[in-house]
């Protein structure tokens, strides 16, 4: 089919506006964080990358310990992606390879517990946790959405893949059933693990309501719980904030640019073509 | 030996294994080994709350003193007027955002589906890349972008001859500029799911399409709708389910303000249980947002018609 130039450029044109939609507020973001938040508000504001960046980073830190703040976050998701993941394989690998009893009954369990809102659950938690006497620890950030639904579909759709060949000829050199699990199908699977974990680490990351709850004291908050405390105060310093949201949001963006194939593939469970 | 299969093989190799020392470690016992951590984590974090929030919804308490109170806490509900408001909120950026969000997603990924384009991923990135940020952050930055007096769409707005927008304390606007920010950061995200849906169409169908003359918005509407309708209910599903739970944007954009205008039923929740502990009160609303979902899925299925 023949495109005119006319099209081309409509097109084209549609989609760059488009990017600058979704870019845009992550770029003023990085303005915001490196002028006085007297630029910002100016008319017109700035519209470059100011200077200011190390000044606006010393007031943030003293408002509220970011980088403990990063630390905390950093433990808890990387943490929560490790135990899940684990956890997570195990039962897709379940799911997927094995024949047994109850096994549609409780695949379907898992699913309808999707439907259940998040914040039907978090009463009951907080004071199972509270009865544990585990609020304001990372066991309490972490273990609540440890057996995580989605991710137990996702790793069960990718094990299907897996040549029921390949684990018979295991059991036939003598391989025990965790044997097969931790030596062959864990070692075939990385991609499809991989991209499940990326998607159960931005979970973490980004997790807010949960923390909110069960956090209480300033040196256990995550980033979106440290970062909420500093948007309620009476005066808002935009520098500030917009620093302290630039914190929160590169680490992970920067990821997100290397790692997006299977970020992508991670949220779809599956590929997208080129 | 010789005539024995390839199964016996295998009956043998598990029968030797499973008299063996590790006698829990077989192909009978393996899939509950596998399934256990993962299903009582579930139980207990997933499961009982499940139970145990509709059991506290059915109770009050005074002090240190629990008693059964029935169906109290939920007629208290429905003669509650901000449990009604919180309700029409919800409802009201559902009915605004699920559908504007998704008309745009799937416009989005047709056009990334198109064989015209170049440069694929770069777009791809670009679009999803707001589903990367915390809905914190990204609330974070929308206070500065929507400040009436100093933010920049005002600003920019001021250029084409629109007066300044009480963008956050207005009860209108401040409904709109949640849907804004949820459209911000949610199309992206249903493009790429949309898009993984129009990539599975198989050519041939688009191929006779062709051949009898059908022109690309036909083919739109005549193949790629009917085709990718499985993929748009679990879009809407997964949306109607994700807005009727929304907590991060209102709590951080307008903290329910101005007077209540978006105060979600989630939001609503959050206050009665951990800002005035009535635990049992939150339950209830719990409940009602669990059968507004289970109610909405339904009816989104019975729209789409036969399919599972």
């Amino acid at each position: 089919m023949r495109v005119s130039g006319l099209q081309k450029t409509l097109f084209y044109t549609v989609l760059i506006l488009l990017v600058i939609l979704t870019i845009g507020p992550y770029y003023w973001m990085l303005v915001g964080a490196t002028n006085p938040t007297g630029n910002m508000l100016n008319t017109p504001p700035s519209f470059i990358p100011g200077d200011y960046f190390l000044e606006n980073l010393r007031s943030l830190l003293s408002q509220i310990d970011i980088w403990r703040s990063l630390f905390n976050s950093a433990v808890t998701a990387v943490s929560f992606t490790f135990i899940s993941g684990i956890i997570c394989a195990a039962a897709g690998f379940a799911f997927a390879k094995y024949q047994f009893k109850g096994r549609n009954i409780i695949f379907a369990l898992f699913l309808l517990s999707m439907m259940v809102p998040y914040q039907a659950l978090v009463v009951p938690q907080f004071q199972l946790f509270a009865s544990f006497n585990l609020l304001n620890s990372y066991t309490a950030i972490i273990l609540p959405q440890i057996a995580y639904p989605f991710a137990i579909f996702l790793m069960r759709q990718n094990m299907q893949s897996i040549p029921t060949a390949l684990i018979e000829a295991a059991r036939i050199d003598g391989s025990s059933e965790t044997g097969i699990f931790f030596k062959i199908v864990l070692p075939t699977m990385i991609p499809a693990i991989a991209a499940v974990s990326i998607f159960l680490f931005t979970h973490q990351w980004n997790n807010f309501l949960w923390p909110l709850i069960t956090i209480t004291t300033q040196d256990m908050y995550t980033l979106p719980v440290a970062l909420a405390t500093l948007a309620g105060l009476e005066t808002v310093d935009y520098g500030v904030l917009m620093m302290g949201a630039a914190i929160s949001v590169l680490p992970i963006f920067i990821a997100f640019l290397f790692l997006q194939r299977y970020f992508i593939a991670g949220i779809i469970g599956g590929s997208v073509k080129e | 030996m010789k005539n024995s299969s390839y199964g016996e093989v295998v009956n043998e190799s598990i029968k030797k294994k499973s008299g063996s020392k590790r006698s829990f470690d077989n192909p009978r016992n393996a899939p509950y080994i596998f399934l256990m951590p993962a299903l009582i984590f579930f139980l207990l974090f997933t499961g009982y709350p499940i139970v145990y929030s509709f059991i506290l919804s059915l109770q009050q308490s005074e002090g240190n003193v629990t008693t059964f109170a029935g169906l109290d806490n939920y007629i208290r509900l429905f003669q509650d007027p901000i449990f009604y408001e919180s309700l029409s909120n919800t409802l009201i950026i559902l009915v605004l955002q699920v559908p504007i969000m998704l008309f745009f997603a799937l416009i989005l990924a047709v056009l990334m589906n198109s064989t015209m384009l170049k440069a694929k991923g770069f777009f791809r990135v670009a679009y999803f890349s707001p589903a990367v940020a915390s809905l914190v952050s990204a609330a974070v930055i929308f206070l500065l972008l929507l400040n009436p007096d100093y933010g920049l769409i005002n600003y920019l707005l001021s250029f084409i001859g629109i007066d300044k927008i009480g963008w956050l304390n207005h009860p209108v606007w401040a409904k709109i500029s949640i849907v804004l920010v949820m459209i911000w950061r949610w199309t992206g995200y249903n493009m790429v799911i949309l898009l993984a849906g129009m990539q599975n169409i198989s050519n041939d169908l688009y191929e006779a399409a062709r051949i009898d003359g059908a022109g690309k918005v036909r083919q739109f509407f005549s193949i790629t709708i009917p085709q990718l309708k499985p993929v748009i209910l679990f879009t809407a599903i997964v949306s109607t389910i994700g807005t009727l739970q929304l907590f991060d944007e209102p709590y951080n954009l307008t903290g329910g303000g101005p007077v209540n205008a978006t105060t979600t039923i989630t939001m609503y929740l959050y206050q009665n249980a951990f800002e005035y502990f009535d635990f049992e009160y939150a339950s209830a609303i719990a409940y009602v947002v669990v059968v507004l979902i289970a109610l909405l899925s339904f009816i989104q299925f019975k729209l789409a018609g036969d399919d599972e």
